[in-house]
């Protein structure tokens, strides 16, 4: 062993680096086993309840049997919605400050202002859209529910798509642009193909976070116990029936709303999966 | 078919010698002037009064050490620079009996008719075949048997059709590096712009795939006007009829090749041709 090595320094460091290692691994560990834990109970208290009824029948009357139909019908309703208004827009947007606007003042003060809409408080949307259409219309409706969703599904797009469109080298905009192509057609025919893959995530992302929101919808689109396709009446969504459902005393709602509960978790998984492995496609 | 062999040409070509007898015949015309121009990155004075000719159907290479701003003379033929903030070119570049640093310069039409090719290869996210015909598109309106027929000759004066002509369809990133970069020369050929700048065109490749570009460059020569910066000076006199030497965004001196090579009239051109700095 040479002379000049100091093992009193080397194995202090050892044992701080394995101090560091065993923490790390309780983080990861407790992390994931309380992941386990909810995917597990949801799994166990919500898979007896799947069946075909779930699908075919309507939200019962306290004490009855019935399913989640029209819950299901509006849930995937008002996300379609949401995400219908919120992406070409945030679309729209991330494009201008990837593109056109790069670090100006305009960008700049959008951006500040999208971070902080990206992280606001779900039912301070829930409660913006209430004053906004709600009382304006002067009821609850399935409109007013999309559009609370699509203020969640705006600021998660504008934020992927100006990322994505700052990843595509400048030499693929100066190349497109070399042959005497103007700029829209850069931009919508050269950097939107290779910012694809990461955008459409974004959305995907968007679309898994709106599922599982209660509070907008509570304020906006609130609930209804009938099948309902008129999206200017209230309409019934998952989120709000497992949040009726689970606090009530009747046992057949509180299967439904594990039922329910585990529908949304699976399709939130499922969504993400899909945005993963659209991205991981995208690295190779 | 005298595209299919190159090497036929290229191989009656001494090294370093007046060359192309044929070529020689023509009256020499400037394609581009360039006078007093200057450019500017913010503040900074990157190009000094810089005034050159661009001859007709001739391969201008431009050399000098990194910084001296060559690439950066190459950026204003085709008002890249436009594309950046804060960055601003002076004096005049005749085109066409028209100064194409006007404001009022359309530079779509501009960059249509004067092409590029850049250091790095830069495949669009698309097919083989949607690569080349993207700038045919932009400003023709052909039939697809046509457009096929195009695409084919591109590729082909490009070298590139034996290798991808089965396989059209497929995304042009599959390409190795090099055929990569023939794509390219071959998406800007494809437009016929008039004059076609390349950028350290060879500068990612390795030597095969360099000598294929520049077999290229000396068949293009017939129909295009070509003006190539380089930092490989074997490269510049292989390839270049005439030379031009810059350093700290001056032009030191401009000349035939092999006068600029053999028998240059400033001592900064022999010291740096010579490998005595930069």
């Amino acid at each position: 062993m040479a002379q000049n090595l100091n093992m009193a320094i080397y194995h202090r460091r050892r044992l701080f680096n394995k101090a560091l290692m065993a923490l790390a691994w309780t983080a990861a560990v407790s992390g994931l086993a309380i992941l386990g834990l909810i995917l597990g109970t949801l799994l166990f208290r919500g898979v007896g309840g799947v069946s075909l009824d779930v699908f075919t029948q309507m939200t019962p009357p306290p004490g009855g049997e019935g399913g989640l139909l029209n819950a299901i019908y509006g849930s995937v309703a008002m996300t379609l919605l949401g995400t219908v208004l919120g992406t070409p827009v945030g679309v729209l947007a991330g494009t201008y400050m990837a593109e056109y606007g790069r670090n100006n003042w305009l960008t700049t003060i959008v951006r500040f202002i999208n971070d902080i809409l990206l992280s606001a408080p779900s039912i301070v949307i829930g409660l913006f859209v209430y004053e906004v259409v709600v009382k304006q219309m002067g009821h609850f409706s399935a409109w007013a529910g999309g559009a609370a969703l699509a203020l969640i599904v705006l600021p998660v797009v504008v934020r992927t798509t100006e990322d994505m469109l700052l990843l595509v080298p400048d030499g693929l905009r100066e190349a497109a642009s070399s042959l005497g192509s103007p700029r829209w057609l850069v931009i919508s025919q050269v950097c939107y193909r290779a910012a694809r893959a990461g955008m459409v995530t974004g959305v995907l992302l968007a679309v898994a976070r709106v599922t599982g929101e209660t509070a907008p919808l509570l304020f906006t689109a609130l609930n209804n116990q009938f099948m309902s396709m008129d999206m200017n009446a209230p309409m019934a969504n998952l989120p709000v029936v497992i949040f009726q459902f689970a606090l009530s005393p009747y046992p057949e709602w509180q299967k439904l709303a594990w039922t329910g509960a585990l529908l949304i978790t699976l399709t939130v998984l499922a969504l993400n999966i899909g945005a993963r492995t659209l991205s991981s496609n995208k690295s190779q | 078919m005298t595209d299919s062999n190159p090497s036929a040409v290229t191989a009656k070509k001494p090294y370093l010698s007046p060359r192309d007898f044929e070529a020689h015949k023509r009256p020499l015309t400037e394609k581009v002037s360039v006078r007093n121009v200057d450019f500017y990155y913010g503040d900074y004075r990157a190009l000094k009064s810089v005034t050159m000719p661009i001859y007709d159907r001739k391969v201008t290479a431009l050399i000098g050490p990194s910084g001296c701003g060559k690439s950066t003379l190459l950026r204003i033929f085709n008002r890249m620079y436009d594309l950046y903030p804060k960055q601003r070119a002076e004096g005049e570049i005749i085109f066409e009996d028209k100064n194409l640093l006007d404001p009022k310069q359309d530079l779509n039409l501009l960059r249509a008719r004067i092409g590029m090719v850049f250091q790095k290869p830069t495949p669009f996210p698309m097919s083989i075949y949607d690569n080349i015909a993207f700038g045919i598109r932009l400003y023709e309106k052909i039939l697809k048997s046509e457009l096929d027929d195009r695409v084919e000759s591109a590729l082909k004066r490009a070298a590139l059709w034996d290798e991808v002509k089965d396989k059209l369809g497929q995304s042009g990133l599959g390409l190795s590096g090099g055929q990569q970069q023939r794509l390219c020369i071959a998406r800007s050929i494809a437009v016929r712009p008039e004059v076609l700048l390349l950028d350290e065109p060879t500068s990612a490749l390795d030597p095969i795939a360099t000598a294929k570009v520049e077999e290229l460059i000396y068949q293009l020569k017939s129909d295009y006007t070509i003006c190539i910066v380089t930092h490989n000076m074997q490269q510049a006199a292989r390839v270049a009829d005439y030379t031009a030497f810059m350093y700290l965004g001056e032009l030191i001196e401009f000349g035939e090749t092999h006068q600029v090579f053999t028998k240059p009239t400033q001592s900064k051109t022999e010291d740096y041709i010579t490998g005595r700095f930069g």
